[in-house]
């Protein structure tokens, strides 16, 4: 570690001002603040409120992130010698489906870094963490066979019109993630809806339909035991298969304080009671679904746990991440039961919930400015 | 009585030229005061019907501007309004006529947008704002400025929708075979009117890029 010190030590006044690629110093700080906690103290006025900054932020959900990713990957392998018939020992399936994602996420992290530089240049602000971790969320949200040049346009426009638009992370009114989502889901729905799409160089005569799929065509034949929905051994998106990982991360993010329970619980129980509701109104075989089937499945989980959570598109009340979770469950259920062309609904969700959110918060915020004039009120008349 | 002959104005001096050129640029009706934007995105899908319908509007608004200057001392003020709809409107129904009997296949693709020119409020505006108090050349050429800065609109959005979710231009493959053989694809997106109010946002970025005047101050 003493030896990398002293490289970046070294190289230091090259980026600063005057040396050789001064234009290149966000691109370097923000190589620098990766590997170690910067020492630039804020001069006049304290402006933190908390000691632990972004970067240390994004590497914690970057981490809670990895056991789905690493699942995920085994996973692609898994269900793709399962559609051939053969079974390969762990490693095998580890490593196709590695293989697989690796490109996936090179191209993400090289697009979407590679835009954020330039728009801090322009800008002349330092390159933001934001998409250290928008970055790996996206290739866990995307089919494995997702075409590479699909990917980069993806996440060029998530970017560009997700985020930097706005005025770069912190600012964005969506999620950038799931508007590189919805960009492919739209644009290329070929390569992102159906049942071809979810296990890569699947044989021909091997049914690939998620479990969502089958239930939106009312067959419920194929549909897993529980706790295969547990562990996660479903065709899908890399990261959304294993709930069991997902939880494991979610723990991560909740024990360490960078993720919000409010959030998560309610989204949770939105789901959970609209499931319920269908269930006690059950006119057709997909409503009468257990309701915990609904939160093991597709990527209800991954949602809740990694999307719904974005502390800068989620509401910020107390009362409002309450509505707001409960609503994306909701909707999430609603979309799936009741939209034909939609067998997923959480992305959608999710972002429609995104866009609310300020709403909610201003009218969480005015309800309590009334009840306290109130109260003020009810004190200045009995003191006169 | 004053001997003074006031000069005649020439047609096309610097004053009313500005008429045409400013609402291309910087007083767009729809990237600058965001008018007529339903239409902008509803018939861009491709590019013939934007320029039909370009075409079109111009034609009302030139005609229209100058009908109501020419009335507009005769119209009373309370009931303005009405008399105004009723010019645009039988003028679209002329146009909507000539449509149907010259170019069949792109009246039929605009459908209902023909009509709904009536509601364009870009027309309804410029007849309130402009030909209202001016004399009938002035309104002509203002309506023919306003009516071709929405038109240039209009065909780029409809240039770039067509391309990238097509892959045409006037129905022409423009986008080589060889490229889909490669795993192109036409992207779907760009069919859909969202990516049609992106493309918008885009040219107003653009524009204030080069336009800096028009960056609003806080």
């Amino acid at each position: 570690m003493k030896a990398l010190r002293k490289f970046i030590d070294k190289q230091k006044p090259h980026f600063e001002k005057g040396g050789k690629f001064q234009k290149f110093h966000s691109a370097f700080d923000s190589v620098e603040t990766l590997f170690y906690v910067p020492d630039k103290v804020t001069a006049a006025g304290a402006h933190f409120r908390d000691a632990v900054d972004m970067k240390r932020t994004m590497i914690v959900v970057f981490m809670a992130l990895i056991p789905a990713l690493l699942f995920g990957m085994w996973n692609i392998g898994y269900q793709h010698f399962l559609s051939l018939g053969e079974s390969p020992d762990y490693w095998t399936m580890f490593f196709y489906g590695f293989l697989k994602m690796l490109p996936i996420i090179v191209v993400t992290y090289g697009v979407g870094l590679g835009l954020e530089i330039v728009f801090a240049q322009i800008r002349n602000h330092d390159v933001n963490e934001g998409f250290f971790v928008s970055g790996l969320l996206i290739p866990m949200i995307v089919p494995p066979e997702t075409p590479l040049w699909q990917v980069a346009v993806a996440v060029a426009f998530a970017v560009v019109f997700g985020k930097e638009v706005f005025g770069g992370s912190g600012m964005n009114i969506v999620n950038p993630a799931l508007t590189a989502r919805a960009f492919l889901f739209f644009a290329y729905p070929s390569e992102m809806s159906g049942d071809k799409v979810w296990i890569s160089e699947m044989a021909d005569t091997f049914s690939g339909a998620t479990p969502l799929g089958d239930a939106l065509v009312g067959n419920f034949d194929n549909m897993p035991s529980q706790w295969n929905m547990f562990i996660g051994l479903l065709p899908g998106s890399v990261g959304e298969t294993s709930t069991l990982m997902i939880l494991i991360g979610a723990l991560i993010l909740l024990a360490t304080g960078v993720a919000n329970w409010r959030i998560m619980f309610s989204v949770f129980a939105g789901g959970y009671i609209m499931g319920l509701l269908f269930n006690l109104w059950g006119i057709n075989d997909y409503m009468l679904m257990d309701p915990l089937n609904h939160l093991l499945l597709g990527g209800f989980a991954f949602g809740a746990v990694f999307m719904a959570t974005d502390p800068v598109t989620g509401a910020q009340t107390n009362k409002g991440m309450y509505i707001y979770g409960f609503l994306i469950g909701v909707i999430a259920i609603l979309i799936r039961v009741f939209n034909p062309a939609y067998p997923e609904g959480v992305m959608l969700s999710i972002l429609l919930m995104n866009v609310f959110a300020p709403l909610i918060d201003h009218y969480v915020i005015e309800s309590n400015i009334k009840k306290r004039l109130k109260r003020m009120k009810a004190v200045l008349i009995k003191n006169q | 009585m004053s001997a003074e002959i006031k000069e005649r104005e020439p047609l096309f001096s610097a004053k009313n030229m500005k008429l045409i050129k400013n609402p291309i640029n910087i007083s767009n009706p729809i990237t600058v005061q965001v008018l007529g934007i339903c239409s902008a995105l509803a018939v861009t899908a491709k590019l013939m019907p934007a320029i039909v319908l370009s075409i079109s509007v111009i034609v009302v608004m030139a005609a229209a501007n100058v009908i109501i200057s020419l009335l507009r001392d005769g119209i009373p003020p309370r009931i303005r309004i009405i008399v105004q709809l009723v010019v645009i409107a039988s003028l679209v129904i002329l146009v909507d006529q000539v449509l149907k009997a010259f170019v069949y296949d792109v009246s039929k693709q605009l459908s209902v947008f023909v009509g709904l020119i009536i509601t364009n409020c870009i027309i309804m505006g410029r007849l309130e704002a402009f030909a209202m108090s001016n004399k009938p050349w002035p309104a002509f050429l203002d309506g023919i400025g306003n009516a071709l800065g929405y038109g240039i609109i209009l065909v780029v959005i409809a240039f770039f929708r067509e391309l990238l979710g097509s892959g045409t231009i006037f129905d022409f493959q423009v986008i080589p075979q060889a490229f889909y053989e490669f795993g192109y694809q036409n992207n779907g997106l760009m069919i859909l009117p969202p990516m049609a109010l992106i493309t918008v946002g885009v040219i107003i970025w653009v524009q204030r890029y080069y336009t800096r005047d028009l960056i609003e101050k806080n």
